[in-house]
């Protein structure tokens, strides 16, 4: 069964191939049947093996396929291997599983879209470039991977790019990461330098030898791949593109939000724990990274009219919770949160998305309302992701996950008080809302006529991942509640176990409760804010330090603002002023040199004869001289 | 019978081929032009046979009979290349053809 997992990534490259090659001839229904079919066979495969994995691990609790000599130059040698492990192994089921069910909804949603195939080409091509990434054994092809999907989040942002303005998101989205990706490329040659290889494990196997805890070189490599991450997964302070990604279709933003491209960076840290855990400096960084990310994400979704903007923010925040729980050194809980994350994120999406039809491709929930009726199935749904979200206690998964990330916070090996304000804070505004966003939208009289009733293909992805959403939190309870903890034993394998540095029952109880507690009472505070008296919102707003904080939050706490005055417009000054580049005037020389030697050498083609054997008869006398007196 | 020595025959031929070279650089007319390449021919010709004597070779003979065949070739080449320009140019300065030019 392993030896398939080759065509975990290479089934949905090969449906890119056929959807770009032969996109336009195929026509909608084939076009959708290979689209999707390519990532559903992936995802059946990758449950296939995972079953194997389960029953049946193979030896060391890793699969290793060595598919092909990529490249190797002297002591450089790349294979183009894949390594599985248990790691890998919960990414390939994410990524194909909720992939190929984001596959099945865009069906309706792109249905009568002018680009239906390039769509599904590039999903598809996003989908493999995301496996390839967690599956690759050496960091560059995990780099190979991490740039084809940063390539496939630009053609996808953009992909409706007859308004300029999708373009800019894509263009906005590229670039910022780009910041990101070279620091992380400079971080690999630091890896190169000191390791003399790119291979993960070899790396992670030599690390302990060659760094010791704190060495200098650990900590600035480790805070280089960090800056990749930074990028990659919209933290701060490189989490501007993001908000601004949702020009996008829907479909792509649950793809990019859920299964793909954010959480490389979680993946990432995860997968070279054994170089974090030598340079304590980089995880304090880390999962302050986390901590400020997830505030500040907050704020900025507090504020926003947009429904997808608002999960956008909730996407960068919960992400913020990953990296904090990576920071503490709670790697586990830290992937089990993105596995849940996983599944509510793609739910909230897809039900956004379904909204959004619903209502003539408006955005602006303010304008939306009183939902709940006349979509039932689509209103439950998301009532079940939005209470995964703000982490609804012991029914929800989100509850589960989210807890587990706030204790470590504290108890973990790296925890402290104030990552656990930080994120028990950012708990209640997450609750706070997330539940405005349900409110506005669901209850409150309807604003605008219902255009279009989901069918089946939007219904049964929602159903699936709602019910994930709800019961996939079950598989790791926390040491109050039984203590079961399948999913962390599960990755015991790859990652440290985390131990909590103070096990301590009724402070845990203290947490959970506070937590809970002011989640429901943020959830009833949106209730009363936006339901009940919405004058009350109106009131505060009208004010001028509530109106200047509503845009101030609005904006997304004034980054763009900054990085505009900071970065943008000094470089637009530099590139005016420097309009003829002074560099460029070497090579411009070039040219006009030797334009100037064909003027001249025209100049003697006069095409009279005469002067022609003048100039045979000086050479003639020039070679002789030659030849006679040399 | 006295020899003429090789010097003075190599003499005379370069005499020869230098009257040539002077009137193909100095002449307008295109037929004149042609007759000078004619004697520069002929002028190399004449050395050919001068030193074919001096080392009792053959070579030189052969080499003359060479130049003179390709010299009725170029010459008829030229001859109808000549009535070409005539006709086209209503004469046979060589200057007037310079519009040729690449």
């Amino acid at each position: 069964m392993y030896d398939f997992l080759w065509l975990v990534p290479a089934l949905p490259f090969a449906g890119f191939f056929i959807l770009a090659v032969f996109g336009k001839k195929l026509g909608t229904r084939l076009s959708a049947f290979i689209g999707v079919g390519s990532v559903s066979l992936s995802a059946l495969l990758t449950l296939l093996i995972g079953l194997r994995f389960l029953s049946n691990p193979p030896e060391g609790h890793a699969f290793h396929q060595v598919l092909w000599s990529w490249m190797a130059a002297g002591k450089f040698q790349v294979n183009f291997a894949l390594h599985l492990d248990a790691l890998s192994l919960v990414f390939i089921f994410v990524i194909t599983f909720v992939g190929s069910l984001i596959h099945l909804y865009s069906t309706e949603y792109m249905a009568g879209d002018k680009g239906f195939s390039r769509f599904f080409a590039y999903m598809n091509l996003f989908v493999g470039a995301m496996l390839l990434l967690v599956l690759g054994d050496s960091l560059l092809l995990l780099y190979l991977g991490w740039e084809g999907v940063g390539l496939c989040s630009y053609l996808l942002i953009g992909f409706w790019y007859n308004d300029p303005a999708n373009g800019y998101a894509a263009r906005k989205a590229f670039i910022v990461t780009r910041v990101g990706d070279a620091a992380m490329a400079v971080g690999l040659f630091l890896l190169f330098s000191s390791f003399g290889t790119l291979n993960i494990q070899e790396i992670l196997n030599k690390a302990p030898q060659v760094w010791s805890v704190g060495n200098q070189t650990a900590v600035i490599a480790t805070l280089l791949l960090l800056g990749g991450a930074v990028g990659k997964s919209a933290q701060l302070p490189l989490q501007v593109w993001l908000p601004d990604a949702m020009a996008g279709p829907t479909p792509t933003s649950a793809l990019i939000h859920a299964a793909t491209m954010v959480t490389a960076g979680v993946y990432l840290i995860a997968r070279m724990h054994g170089i974090y855990e030598l340079a304590p400096f980089s995880m304090t960084a880390v999962a302050v990274v986390g901590a400020a990310t997830l505030l500040v994400a907050g704020f900025a979704g507090m504020a926003q009219e947009d429904i997808k903007r608002v999960l956008a923010y909730s996407t960068v925040s919960q992400i913020g919770y990953m990296f904090l729980a990576l920071g503490v050194g709670a790697w586990s809980a830290g992937i089990f949160h993105f596995m849940i994350h996983a599944f509510f994120k793609a739910l909230l999406f897809l039900g956004a998305g379904a909204i959004i039809i619903a209502q003539h491709h408006e955005q602006n929930m303010f304008k939306m309302g009183g939902l709940a009726k006349a979509l039932p199935i689509t209103f439950w749904t998301f009532l079940i992701g939005s209470g995964s979200l703000a982490a609804l206690p012991l029914i929800t998964a989100g509850f589960y996950s989210k807890d587990a990330i706030i204790w470590f916070a504290w108890a973990g090996p790296n925890g402290s008080v104030y990552l656990w304000a930080a994120a028990v804070f950012g708990a209640i505004v997450t609750a706070f809302y997330t539940f405005r966003m349900v409110f506005v939208t669901f209850f409150g009289e309807q604003k605008i006529e219902v255009s279009h009733y989901p069918r089946w293909t939007i219904h049964l992805p929602l159903i699936v991942l709602a019910f994930f959403a709800l019961f996939g939190g079950f598989i790791e309870l926390p040491g109050t509640m039984g203590h079961f903890t399948l999913f962390s034993d599960f990755l015991k394998s790859v990652l440290p176990v985390e131990m909590a540095h103070h096990e301590s029952a009724s402070l845990e109880w203290f947490s959970q409760i506070l937590t809970a507690t002011l989640a429901l009472a943020a959830i009833y505070l949106a209730y009363v804010l936006y339901l009940k008296k919405p004058h009350l919102v109106a009131a505060i707003t009208d004010t001028r330090w509530g109106g200047d904080l509503k845009r101030f939050f609005l904006s997304g706490l004034g980054f763009d603002w900054v990085y505009e005055r900071l970065f943008i417009r000094p470089y637009v000054w530099i590139a005016r002023i420097n309009k003829r580049d002074f560099i460029d005037l070497f090579f411009v020389f070039l040219p006009w040199l030797s334009r100037q030697f064909h003027y001249a050498f025209s100049y003697t083609q006069s095409g009279k004869v005469r002067r022609y054997i003048w100039g045979i008869a000086l050479g003639a006398v020039v070679s002789i001289t030659i030849v006679v007196f040399l | 019978m006295s020899e003429i020595s090789l010097n003075t025959g190599l003499i005379i031929a370069s005499i020869l081929f230098f009257t040539g070279f002077l009137g193909v650089m100095i002449r307008r007319n295109i037929l004149f032009m042609l007759i000078s390449v004619e004697i520069m021919l002929n002028a190399a010709g004449l050395a050919f046979v001068f030193a074919g004597a001096r080392w009792h070779a053959p070579d030189g003979q052969i080499m003359l009979i060479f130049i003179l065949t390709m010299a009725a070739a170029e010459v008829a080449v030229g001859l109808a290349l000549m009535i070409q320009v005539y006709q086209k140019f209503k004469t046979l300065d060589s200057d007037a053809v310079s519009n040729m030019r690449g």
